[in-house]
């Protein structure tokens, strides 16, 4: 852990350029191992304490019941109990949802997804890879298939029901494939040179610094059919009688309307951003070239802002999985369990003081969360940033 | 100044040619679809926040017997609401609202600090702790709560376990090759992110609890501080990695002590990088609502929480509500309005080198 003490005495050239650089400052003039404690240290303590430690006692909390005993509680280990409860047991329904048989699109989407899956196993297969690899990819494409079962048993069936894990899929992929292409759009809109950015930057920045709960309570006002701005118009199709928040996917749509409202501005603001700073004269020579629009911007501008996209994509994909203010705000994860997050199921089990279930919960997010990311990065950045 | 002339003289020299190209190339028409679709945005954006702000303005009748959309025109604004929050609830509102100031100034002041101290050195010195004596320091502490397990008192575990880990890596801790680099932990730091922060508060509810700090100011500060240092130590990094090298090693030559270089010297340097990084961090604060919910009731509540709260108690009374989202949103709208570019640039140096 001394790092500062075991790192005298290596040799500079097995050390990369960052270090190369570092050593300058680490040799001669650098400062001794209290001042390099003194630095990262804090930071690290932090850390420590408030992410790593309580991970670890999270991750035996959600193995355990709590007990209420004389003065206080206990923690009674129960094994893998909480987890068998949410994939297998009562808990099922609210976390995995309800599985009916499949309708057409199901059997097709189904089909269609376990073919892509095959595909790549095969590719991968007669590309080469090492047996740890293979080894790899196939419990990965097990994961996969898993998921696209679920995914099209409750999605895509005759009375199905999603659960939470679903419904937070659904609001993370619908979420960020809108706010992508939005951001996309109106980001080379802006930089066609038109009169007037200023104002359009600054105005479109704006929904991302809204606190989330104002958000959700904005979009409940306006989605309300009787007293919200959009009255005329419900009124113009006869669904005054109707409510957003009654019917579930109602419920849905309005929370992913309201994040993708929020969140558009990050990725817009970010893409701007880029497509400012891409280098012009390819651009001028592919127009030069009779390249039109479309063209240029599918064969020169998008790929020289690749890298960005998959890292701001990558950026949301991390947070959009922790929403819970607007579903908990904005419909209360009602109707019944129809909007609730995984976050937000993690802490209606809190707040009955299941602390174990809650846990559980918590910890299938991160799982999650982990597992979409490094499928994210190993299959889509690897490939795209790399080239 | 001069270079920010300069800089902008550069940007006119490389923008101009696309820009009359675009003017030349996009069609009345196409401006004009252009201009539409910004245009019809720029609506969705903006309504909703005119819709609040009028709601805030009508009284419950006004409300209750359907939309009316224009002040003046369709129906006679009042201050009733805003009497209502400010005078009749003045301490409830203000007790949250002084709550938020004090845990997003705090907590960012608290990660800025840190956070920049880490990155600084991350990119300056070399660290190279071994593989080895971080799985002595992990198997420790896992000696440490097994011990606490067992029912030995905590101090004394923790001071066993302290004595076992001096006692190996004195031993036989050079025997290690294999260590990590500077890369390595930055990323480690960074991918802290990963974390749902529900999958960590309820152990931090139990410490807090046991300390007696649960509904308090210093737990936000401190839990928010955390979640918040890894895009500090993110965008920091990038920000102190551009400074020039040769300034610091003069001041290095001269005799200058690390701190004060670090404080005369590169902090100052990167002052734009510092502000942005700030408010990004603080406007993460001031919005966090999950880690409040779970950590703070009464006392420590914030305004997000607050909000929430009256949400439920009091739904239907969309006047007070908006008049309190309003004091909530203003501050982080007149940032994003005045700081607009600062924040843009914030964002994009960690996502372009991300």
């Amino acid at each position: 852990m001394d790092a500062g003490r075991l790192t005298r005495g290596r040799p500079v050239a097995t050390r990369g350029v960052l270090e190369a650089r570092t050593t300058r400052a680490g040799s001669a003039l650098g400062p001794n191992f209290a001042v390099r404690t003194a630095f990262i240290w804090p930071a690290l303590l932090v850390i420590l304490f408030v992410s790593i430690f309580p991970l670890f006692a999270s991750l035996y909390i959600s193995l355990s019941r709590l007990e209420l005993a004389r003065g206080g509680f206990t923690f009674h280990f129960i094994g893998v109990e909480n987890f068998r409860e949410l994939l297998f047991g009562g808990e099922r329904t609210h976390f995995l949802g309800v599985s009916r048989p499949l309708t057409a699109l199901g059997w097709v989407v189904l089909v269609a997804g376990l073919a892509l899956l095959c595909w790549g196993l095969a590719r991968a297969w007669r590309g080469g890879v090492s047996l740890v690899g293979m080894a790899f990819r196939l419990v990965g494409a097990f994961i996969g298939a898993a998921g696209l079962w679920l995914l099209t048993h409750t999605l895509l069936s005759h009375g199905g029901r999603p659960g939470t894990v679903v419904v937070t899929l659904v609001y993370v992929a619908v979420g960020i494939a809108a706010q992508f292409l939005l951001g996309l759009g109106l980001a080379h809109l802006l930089t066609q040179g038109l009169p007037g950015q200023r104002f359009f930057r600054v105005v479109f920045l704006l929904p991302m610094m809204i606190t989330p709960v104002g958000v959700a309570y904005m979009f409940r006002m306006l989605t309300d059919t009787s007293k919200g701005p959009l009255e005329p118009l419900w009124a113009a199709v006869g669904l005054t009688d109707f409510s957003w928040v009654t019917s579930p996917w109602g419920a849905r749509v309005a929370v992913m309307i309201g994040d993708i409202w929020q969140w558009t501005p990050f990725m817009f603001i970010v893409l701007l951003a880029a497509l400012e700073s891409q280098d012009l004269e390819t651009v001028e020579a592919a127009m030069v070239d009779g390249a039109n629009r479309w063209q240029t911007f599918r064969h020169v501008t998008l790929p020289a802002i690749l890298p960005v996209c998959t890292t701001v994509i990558l950026i949301r994909l991390i947070e959009a999985f922790k929403i819970i203010d607007l579903p908990n705000v904005l419909t209360n994860g009602g109707p019944g369990t129809a909007t609730e997050s995984l976050s937000l199921h993690a802490y209606v089990r809190w707040r009955t003081l299941d602390l174990g279930q809650s846990a559980a919960v918590a910890y299938s997010l991160l799982f999650i969360v982990t597992l979409v990311a490094v499928a994210y990065v190993s299959l889509l950045r690897r490939r795209f940033a790399e080239e | 100044m001069s270079s920010e002339v300069s800089q902008r003289l550069r940007k006119r020299a490389v923008r101009h040619p696309l820009r009359r190209r675009s003017i030349k190339d996009l069609s009345p028409l196409g401006k004009l679809v252009a201009y539409l679709i910004l245009g019809s945005w720029a609506l969705v954006v903006l309504f909703p926040l005119y819709w609040l702000a009028i709601t805030s303005f009508k009284l419950p009748i006004q409300v209750n017997k359907g939309p009316v959309y224009l002040p003046f025109v369709d129906f006679h604004p009042s201050l009733d609401a805003w009497h209502y929050i400010f005078v009749d609830l003045r301490d409830d509102t203000l007790r949250p609202y002084v709550n938020s100031v004090v845990v997003a100034v705090g907590s960012s002041a608290l990660a800025m600090l840190f956070g920049s101290a880490a990155a600084y050195a991350l990119i300056r010195f070399p660290y190279r702790p071994r593989l080895g004596v971080i799985g002595l320091f992990a198997g420790c502490l896992v000696l440490a709560a097994v011990l606490i397990g067992f029912g030995v008192s905590p101090p004394l575990a923790i001071v066993v376990a302290a004595a076992c880990f001096a006692l190996l890596v004195g031993a036989v801790g050079h025997r290690f090759k294999r260590a990590l680099s500077n890369r390595d932990i930055a990323f480690w730091m960074i991918s802290q992110r990963i974390l749902p922060p529900v999958a960590v508060v309820i152990p931090i509810y139990v410490l807090f609890q046991h300390v007696g700090l649960l509904d308090t100011r210093t737990a936000l500060v401190i839990t928010y501080a955390a979640t918040n240092l890894p895009i500090v130590v993110w965008l920091m990094r990038d920000y102190f990695n551009r400074l020039p090298w040769e300034l610091e090693e003069a001041a290095f030559v001269d005799g200058a002590s690390t701190f004060r270089v670090f404080r005369s010297f590169t902090l100052p340097l990167s002052m734009p990088g510092l502000v942005a990084t700030f408010l990004i961090v603080f406007v993460f604060a001031w919005n966090e609502y999950l880690l409040a919910l779970f950590l703070s009731s009464a006392n420590a509540q914030t305004l997000p929480l607050t909000v929430a709260a009256q949400n439920a108690t009091r739904g239907p009374q969309w006047w007070y509500m908006s008049v309190l989202i309003q004091i909530m949103i203003l501050p982080v709208i007149a940032l994003a309005i005045g700081l607009e570019r600062v924040i843009s640039r914030g964002l994009l140096v960690g996502a372009v080198k991300g």
